[in-house]
């Protein structure tokens, strides 16, 4: 147990910082996946195939190539696209990306094609009536988004995006590989200098554990919020 | 882009494909067996044996996989008595320990699979089975498999797509599989786009063809 007092003794307080940064880029990496999908469910719905082949093309390589691939492909080339970008604006000095963004920019993308998949499943099974009544009742195109379309899928999409949320958390332990100091690093370093990996790759499991236990309570709650009226 | 890298660095991808291939069908087939144990324990109604085999379900599919690996191969093989035991000269080898994490994690996924499958099986064709006077281990073979091998067929499907990109993380673990190898070019020749559109197009096929074969079995096995 002294391995993990808090303060110089320790390894406690690093871990716990560790645990919030695994958080932090879950979190970071899920909205950057919304945003994601929201460009693509868009294109995989809509009726022109150049568009469908965009969509299909982003989710289909995501899905089928491994996510420590698409980690290493972002922090080698991460930077390079940067400063590639950065030079067509006249700017020729080194950039280097953080960390953080690194890898919260690559599980985004990742956790972005399979939060596609689940809106576009949501939408698709919403009753064509749905749109039709809304078009009937004169609604605007805003309106019927927001007050008919919206509400119905959050509510098909929240048991599966809630197994999104739980894959993304996990993948976050890939981003150890960029050095950025989440749980999996901070065990990596503490167990290199304690030389105790067992004892420390179990805490990492036990936060993990902890962390998927505690978003799988929030999330029971908010289904039970959205499935109000059923 | 450049081509020449593209081209030279193709065999050396091909040939560690394999190393991925092999820790593929390893993991899967001691998964599939593992998978069903515990299927059946948690079907089981033994309140112990069925609160066992969730634990170990929810174990491993609440921690991430490279958890898993790590304590398997730096966690384990520090313990100094396991070094005395028969036991070492299996954990030494980065490439076994990386198939013991692979199976114990795709068992967990495979159970619960199985375990769905079982439960959508109707009472009806059991009892169907009993009252032609089949004994009951009979139904089980002969029934109730073949039913939940086809119902679990597409999430199987998934699973072994899963699986293929879990077998990645063995690279973490000084093995030198696809994903490993194609790191080791990004990181001598600094070019990650070209060697990532190689060995990411060798991922992309194996999983082409996965999906497709699981679409042919869904297809003949259909009723």
């Amino acid at each position: 147990m002294e391995l993990l007092a808090f303060g110089d003794t320790g390894w406690g307080d690093e871990l716990f910082y560790a645990t919030l940064m695994t958080i932090a880029v879950a979190i970071t990496a899920m909205l950057i996946g919304f945003f994601f999908a929201l460009i693509f469910t868009p294109l995989k719905l809509s009726k022109n195939k150049f568009l469908n082949l965009i969509a299909n093309t982003y989710t289909t390589i995501i899905r089928g190539v491994p996510e420590l691939l698409v980690i290493y492909l972002f922090f080698f080339g991460g930077s390079a696209a940067v400063m590639f970008v950065a030079s067509i604006f006249g700017y020729g000095e080194y950039i280097e990306i953080n960390a953080f963004i690194t890898g919260a920019f690559s599980i985004g993308i990742i956790s972005g094609a399979y939060s596609t998949e689940v809106f576009r499943g949501a939408i698709q099974s919403i009753d064509k009536g749905q749109f039709e009544a809304a078009n009937v009742l004169g609604l605007s195109k805003f309106g019927k988004f927001f007050k008919i379309i919206l509400p119905q899928t959050l509510r098909l999409a929240i048991p599966n995006l809630s197994n999104v949320w739980q894959i993304t958390l996990k993948d976050t332990s890939l981003i150890m590989v960029t050095g950025l100091v989440e749980i999996m690093r901070q065990s990596y370093v503490a167990a290199g200098s304690t030389r105790d990996p067992l004892f420390f790759y179990s805490c990492a499991a036990v936060l993990y554990l902890f962390l998927t236990f505690l978003s799988m309570k929030l999330i029971n709650r908010l289904e039970l919020k959205y499935s109000k009226g059923y | 882009m450049d081509i020449e890298l593209m081209v030279n660095s193709f065999p050396k991808l091909l040939s560690a494909s394999l190393i991925t291939l092999k820790l593929l069908s390893a993991s899967l087939i001691v998964g599939l067996f593992i998978g069903l144990l515990f299927a059946i324990l948690r079907l089981n109604k033994n309140i112990f044996m069925n609160k066992f085999a969730y634990g170990y379900s929810y174990l491993f599919r609440g921690t991430p996989l490279l958890v898993q690996i790590f304590i398997i191969y730096y966690g384990l093989g520090n313990i100094e008595y396991l070094r005395t035991t028969v036991l070492w000269v299996i954990l030494k080898e980065p490439y076994w320990c990386a198939i013991i994490a692979f199976s114990l994690n795709t068992g967990a996924y495979t159970s619960e699979i199985l375990r769905s499958a079982f439960q959508t099986i109707k009472p009806g064709i059991i009892e169907a089975g009993k009252s032609l006077g089949i004994q009951s281990k009979i139904i089980f073979y002969k029934i109730q498999i073949p039913i939940a091998i086809r119902q679990s067929l597409p999430a199987y499907g998934n699973e072994i797509i899963l699986m293929l990109k879990g077998t990645s993380l063995a690279s973490t673990v000084t093995l030198m599989d696809l994903t490993g190898v194609a790191k080791y070019i990004i990181s001598t020749t600094f070019k990650p786009i070209e060697v990532f559109i190689v060995a990411g197009g060798i991922y992309l096929f194996m999983t082409f063809v996965v999906h497709n074969v699981i679409k042919f079995l869904e297809k003949k096995y259909s009723y």
